[in-house]
């Protein structure tokens, strides 16, 4: 097995067979951070530049770890130290760093496409760790490597995904690589915050919080922020706590052993009750500890790829 | 066990769409269908309804009740006793009160004292935007939940297309109907009655008709293009009547209403600066009714409403410009409609629908607009040929500002039964 692009950008550019290769790749990994010492000199020599040019904590953590753990020399630069706030384009920024020759980027921005863009103007590989409302492909991996841990095949899984959708890079990378593993997608929340283009046969608008939920074997939950507020999208925080909140009373309606994710951070009691994190119903610490050993393995096959 | 039976009437069923001779009978407030044992059974209130029709119980689904706020101009109450008095049994009150009922303790306060009096049926439409102000979506889902039928910001105009939009697609969410005002409301800037040659020979700014058909143009697209349902209160103009054409020739779930003022007096009504014909929108031109009416007959609209609307005698004892835009309307809106029918512009199965059926229809009344075994037991009785006077004395409304007063009408409700219970009028 190998892959031979020099960046993950999007989800849509892998096979299905890229996904599970990244995942098993993934899995080897995970087991360096169960280990006494964390640390393989996989990396050693390779330098990786991770931009944030939107604030982060854990995405950002997590990424640091799986480089740290695989010995590559990691700079971080965030928005209030770049050389954007001093007028610089986006594309002098990065070709200046590039003449400093790291190998690889990992990008955080609030524009969407802008991992895409960078990508054209380098040679290193560019990692895509969430784009405006575009992408998010390592999040979209890490969740598929949950849901395996819990479930033997993804497909014809029905994944509920739920909350503010139109705007969550989460939702569209995991759309896009959860139907291409064949999984029965309903996607469920305010109509204001419902994609309203949807060209897949295994992607539907649910009518209702119930029909989202019914007999779903995974549920997604996503993060609501609220800015929504402030164009229209919801009336209040109040209201979506009341109409579009995953409770212990609708969670009665989804298959007996359902998995919950959520991408976090996590508004409790807003998006999700407290009690159903509290009951430990949801995988959410799993996937923050596959988060880093999915990272690892994007490094190291986006890497490695191209210079063994 | 109250029993009711309406004998001899003529039956006038939109569900069915038929009109024949025969009886109701209407049993603990349903109606029910009549079995052999009924008939001669004691304890049994008779309505002979000879000669007269008997609809489904009318519904005005466009009504300015003043409370809370504005008691003075009309109370729950007082527009329930004139809602009867017009031979309805449900109307719908808009939100623009004071606090708007924007949020679930304005529309319980509203729901339980309408309930308190045991009168009509009232249904509550509650708010688009927190305080009708534009700004921000009111709690829709709160509103729902408390029982609200449909929400609006009659009166304020939803500026903002993007606020529009998000209201459409977030009341699609919940299943509640959106009632569009569609004005543009900087075109219609300090403008009082239409613009037009009555407005130029009173020397006083006018609305152009433009300005309401603009915004329903706009609110038609919205609802295209978002796939929501719409309904557009108060139509008035003759460029209007074509955008209704538009959407209803693309098959879209766009509904329309009109008002009685609208298809049976003029912006002439306004020559000696009478401000009880001040309305918004306002009386438009001849050629305008002339519109409405044919499409009427054509069956271009879904609702006749009254937009019923009440100011005290004070604030409409004034200029034309300082006079608040309004007009009461619920005891002549059934009279001024039958004028249509005596016209043959609109048939008895036409008033059914335009004043009960789609009303009940479009606000997902349950058990409502049609004369069928189950349904409530709402009906309005009418007498066509009944002749009377429009009295001012006799108003049962709390404000008396109608261009109607003291004209002479033919055909009236003779009876309103609500939930079983009768009214003789
Ligand atoms: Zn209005």
């Amino acid at each position: 097995m190998d892959y031979a692009k020099k960046d993950l950008i999007s989800i849509n550019d892998l096979s299905k067979s890229d996904i599970l290769y990244f995942i098993d790749t993934a899995k080897e990994f995970k087991k360096i951070s169960l280990q006494d010492i964390k640390k393989v000199p996989t990396m050693r020599g390779k330098t990786i530049l991770n931009i944030f040019f939107e604030p982060s904590t854990r995405t950002k953590t997590s990424f640091e770890i799986a480089q740290k753990r695989l010995s590559a020399d990691t700079i971080n630069l965030s928005i209030s130290q770049s050389s954007v706030v001093k007028g610089e384009s986006l594309s002098d920024t990065i070709l200046n760093l590039q003449a400093m020759k790291p190998d690889a980027f990992v990008i955080r921005h609030n524009e969407s496409g802008a991992p895409y863009f960078i990508s054209n103007i380098t040679n290193a590989s560019v990692i895509n760790a969430g784009d405006g409302i575009n992408e998010h492909p390592t999040q979209c991996l890490l969740d598929i490597m949950t849901i395996f841990e819990y479930k033997k095949e993804i497909k014809s899984l029905k994944i509920a995904i739920i909350g503010d959708i139109v705007h969550s890079r989460v939702a569209r990378s995991d759309i896009a690589g959860l139907s291409k593993l064949g999984a029965e997608i309903y996607l469920y929340g305010p109509q204001t915050l419902m994609p309203r283009f949807i060209n897949s046969d295994n992607v539907k608008i649910a009518g209702s919080m119930d029909n989202a939920v019914k007999e779903a074997d995974v549920i997604i939950m996503l993060r609501v922020q609220k800015e929504r507020t402030a164009f229209y999208f919801i009336p209040s925080i109040e209201e979506y706590r009341n109409y579009f909140k995953l409770t212990d009373e609708i969670l009665k309606l989804a298959s007996k052993d359902v998995l919950i994710l959520h991408p976090g951070p996590v508004n409790r009691d807003v998006e999700i009750s407290g009690s159903i994190i509290n009951s430990g119903k949801t995988a959410i610490y799993d996937q923050v500890e596959n988060g880093i050993a999915v990272r690892m393995a994007c490094l190291y096959i986006l890497l490695s790829g191209r210079h063994s | 066990m109250e029993k009711l039976l309406i004998k001899n009437g003529i039956v006038v069923d939109p569900f069915t769409n038929t009109q024949v001779k025969r009886d109701v009978y209407i049993e603990n407030g349903l109606i029910k269908d009549i079995k052999n044992e009924t008939v001669g059974a004691k304890d049994i209130n008779i309505i002979n309804a000879y000669n007269l029709f008997v609809l489904p119980g009318l519904i005005d689904m466009h009504v300015h009740l003043r409370e809370p706020g504005f008691e003075y101009k009309e109370t729950i109450k007082t527009g329930m006793e004139a809602a009867i008095a017009g031979g309805f049994t449900s109307i719908c009150c808009m939100p623009n009160s004071n606090p708007v009922n924007d949020c679930k303790e304005v529309n319980s306060f509203i729901i339980n004292k309408a309930k308190s009096f045991n009168l009509c049926n009232v249904f509550t439409i509650g708010a688009i935007s927190s305080g009708n102000k534009g700004l921000n979506l009111a709690n829709i889902g709160d509103l729902k939940n408390s029982g609200a039928v449909a929400i609006s910001d009659d009166g304020m105009p939803v500026e903002d297309s993007s606020l529009m939009a998000r209201a459409l697609l977030y009341a699609k969410t919940f299943d509640i109907p959106v009632i569009s005002h569609s004005e543009d409301i900087k075109l219609r800037g300090k403008g009082v009655i239409n613009e037009g040659f009555v407005s130029h020979k009173l020397g006083v700014n006018g609305i152009p008709s433009v300005a309401e058909e603009i915004a329903i143009f706009r609110d038609i697209k919205l609802a295209e293009y978002f796939k929501a349902p719409l309904h557009i209160a108060h139509v008035s103009t003759k460029g209007s009547v074509e955008l209704i054409k538009m959407a209803k020739n693309n098959g879209m779930d766009i509904t329309f209403e009109t008002c009685p003022h609208y298809f049976s007096i003029t912006e002439e009504s306004l020559l000696s600066y009478n401000t009880n014909a001040k309305m918004n929108p306002p009386l438009r031109r001849q050629e305008d009714v002339d519109a409405i009416k044919n499409a009427l007959r054509e069956g271009l609209f879904d609702v006749i409403a009254s937009d019923h609307a009440p100011h005290s005698e004070d604030e409409k004892n004034t200029t034309l410009d300082e006079a608040p835009f309004g007009i009461i309307g619920l005891e002549t809106s059934l009279a001024l409609t039958l004028g249509l029918y005596h016209e043959k512009y609109l048939s008895m199965i036409d008033i059914a629908n335009l004043m009960s059926y789609n009303p009940a229809k479009i606000l997902k009344l349950q058990n409502r607009g049609a004369i069928i075994n189950g349904n409530a037991g709402d009906i309005t009785i009418i007498n066509p040929e009944k002749k009377w006077t429009y009295k001012k004395e006799n108003i049962k409304s709390l404000s008396k500002n109608s261009p109607f007063i003291n004209k002479s009408f033919k055909g009236a409700a003779m009876y309103v039964i609500i939930n079983g219970k009768f009214f003789k009028l």
